[in-house]
């Protein structure tokens, strides 16, 4: 049961910080990031190669990811997102830009780093034991705690600085937004950065424990859509309950229904569409967003 | 008369010129890429159809897996002629369709769309966890259909003793298409149309007006499930095998892309888009391993400068009558 626990938590913790970033940018343009997936397995091999290959502190790494993809978060919302939402008659042509921007990270990924899984050094050794009860790598407690940390700093951020405010005030009201003095273009353009820089974050913090792979964008993405779901699209606290809810039902599910094979993800989805019958807009969302 | 005479031209290319220009070539295998355009443009068709009605619908792949599996299973182990599990497949998607349908279609936007996506990850699991779909194994062998004739006059040839099995897939296929889109057009302008259209725009005052949303809604969906089912089984037939991997989720945002590519404001759209979409990725196959990089690129610069489709380059003065 510890065990189970401390599990829920560790899977939890990262699931936030995945379901935050989405979370962050669909407030803020109404965009659902398909390329969000991708941006983690990113940021996993910028720390990859700073950290593995060119062998770096793994802080810098970490930091070198964060800035990688916040600089291309920038870069995507000012010259691909903003003119494509200026120009279009639909709000969902940008899913198909979106769409688009992940096959282009897929194959960025696939020229530049390969289709092979890719590990780094572990960055503590070590396993915490307390009798048995819990077992628990140091490194994985160590990352728990890092994803932890960052969150709890995001949740500040946003909650107490100036560009926090603006952010929320964008996210609230765009126009109202605007008609109080926010610069509107430049907070998209900061908030996308932010939420691509947190999928950065992720894929840096988790390449030490599970090390990245191509393919691992995918279903990141589809996992951060249900954590979504399950929170309420475009809400903060929403994104981070969704996150520990599902890290802890994967958690419960793989510890109990392990010998019936496979299916706890079937499980999940399914009693999803049914609290989505129930409850459409997740536990915290406003209602059809 | 303009518009009689354009169909005429589509059937006659479609139907004469591409299989005498294909034979001309001697490229037989252009074939195998034309059916499956034409197959993927009815599954298209479908998703078009929801997003007629204001959803997003990334789940068209669930429906095309569960057609394929349930024609598969129909044809191998109850022995049912191929033809007749065709509708059959379409119904029992269409069926699912509405079960799924009644409580998700009350989601909207972005709800509905992440919901759709989970979907297809649904089908896929449940494929691969049902003991009847074989696991990850599949069905495999599946036999080429068979023939149909009644009185003695044959009206379908068995697909077996064909010399050439692949035209008469083209044919099938086009044919299916050809329905596939008239029925299409038929409904886009019939009355059920205008309501759906009523339901694009705002879906409480098109209720509030006596409109039977929830009643709409499920129809719509189910229609474009049985377009799903019905592409996903011919498909299945033509590889002769079906996997759980056969439609994945990268195939249910493929047919929205098609939809959105050709447009989403023309009934047209979705076939225009399949065959870009799709004729586009062959091509660039040449540049080997930059083939991702490229497409992805061209689909962001399209979405850059049409971002409402291939068909409103043409078209620009029918946006303003279709939004």
């Amino acid at each position: 049961m510890e065990q189970i626990l401390a599990n829920g938590i560790y899977l939890g913790a990262q699931y936030a910080m995945i379901a935050l970033g989405l979370t962050l940018i669909f407030a803020l343009m109404n965009v659902l990031n398909f390329a969000h997936g991708q941006m983690y397995v990113l940021g996993g091999f910028v720390t990859y190669t700073f950290y593995g290959q060119l062998g770096w502190p793994f802080v810098i790494a970490l930091l070198a990811s964060c800035i990688t993809l916040a600089v291309l978060g920038a870069l995507i919302e000012r010259f691909l997102f903003a003119p494509v939402i200026r120009r279009s008659s639909r709000e969902e042509s940008t899913m198909l830009l979106a769409a688009g921007l992940a096959f282009l990270f897929d194959a960025i990924i696939l020229l530049v780093f390969g289709e092979k899984q890719r590990g780094v050094p572990k960055i503590v050794d070590g396993v915490f034991n307390w009798d048995f009860k819990l077992i628990m790598p140091y490194d994985r407690i160590l990352i728990c705690i890092l994803a932890i940390l960052s969150i709890v700093t995001f949740i500040l951020f946003m909650q107490y600085s100036k560009t926090g405010r603006a952010l929320r005030a964008l996210a609230q009201d765009r126009t109202a937004a605007q008609l109080m003095g926010v610069n509107v273009s430049r907070y998209s353009m900061i908030g996308f950065a932010l939420g691509a820089m947190l999928a950065g974050l992720v894929g840096g913090l988790l390449v030490t424990i599970t090390g990245v792979n191509l393919g691992m964008g995918g279903p990141t993405s589809i996992k951060a859509f249900m954590m979504v779901m399950i929170g309420g699209a475009g809400v903060i606290s929403g994104a981070i309950a969704g996150g520990i809810i599902l890290g802890f039902m994967e958690a419960i599910g793989l510890a109990v229904l392990s010998q019936y094979g496979d299916i706890t993800y079937l499980l999940i989805f399914v009693s999803l569409m049914i609290f989505l019958a129930i409850r459409p807009q997740g536990l915290m969302g406003k209602p059809w967003g | 008369m303009i518009q009689w005479a354009g169909v005429a031209v589509f059937l006659l290319a479609i139907f004469i010129a591409i299989p005498g220009f294909v034979a001309a070539s001697g490229r037989s295998d252009l074939y195998y890429t034309l059916t499956s355009v034409a197959l993927l443009s009815i599954a298209s068709a479908g998703v078009w159809l929801t997003f007629y009605i204001g959803r997003i619908n990334i789940g068209q792949g669930a429906f095309a897996l569960i057609g394929a599996y349930v024609s598969a299973i129909l044809v191998t182990k109850a022995g049912i002629s191929f033809w007749l599990s065709l509708p059959l497949a379409g119904l029992f998607a269409a069926g699912v369709a509405v079960l799924i349908g009644l409580p998700i279609l009350r989601l909207r936007g972005v709800y509905f769309a992440m919901i759709s996506l989970v979907l297809t990850q649904v089908v896929t699991l449940t494929a691969l966890a049902l003991p009847i779909t074989n696991g990850a194994k599949g069905i495999t062998s599946i036999p080429l259909p068979g023939g149909v004739s009644i009185f003695g006059l044959t009206l379908i040839p068995d697909f077996a003793t064909l010399e050439n099995p692949r035209l008469a897939f083209y044919y099938a296929a086009s044919v299916l298409m050809v329905l596939t889109f008239a029925a299409m057009y038929r409904l886009v302008n019939s009355r059920l149309g205008h309501l759906c259209r009523s339901m694009q725009q705002n879906e409480e005052l098109a209720s509030s007006i006596g409109v039977n949303i929830s009643y709409i809604r499920v129809i719509v969906f189910s229609i474009s499930s049985f377009l799903g089912g019905i592409g996903g089984a011919m498909f299945g037939s033509i590889a002769q095998s079906v996997y759980p991997s056969s439609f994945q989720v990268a195939d249910s945002v493929n047919f929205m892309l098609n939809c959105f590519l050709g447009g989403l404001g023309y009934v047209f759209g979705p076939m225009l888009g399949t065959l870009v979409l799709y004729f586009g990725w062959d091509l660039l196959f040449e540049l080997g391993r930059f083939q991702l990089l490229a497409y992805s690129s061209l689909l962001i610069i399209l979405m850059l400068f049409l971002p409402n489709g291939l068909l409103s380059l043409r078209l620009p003065g029918k946006k303003g009558a279709d939004k």
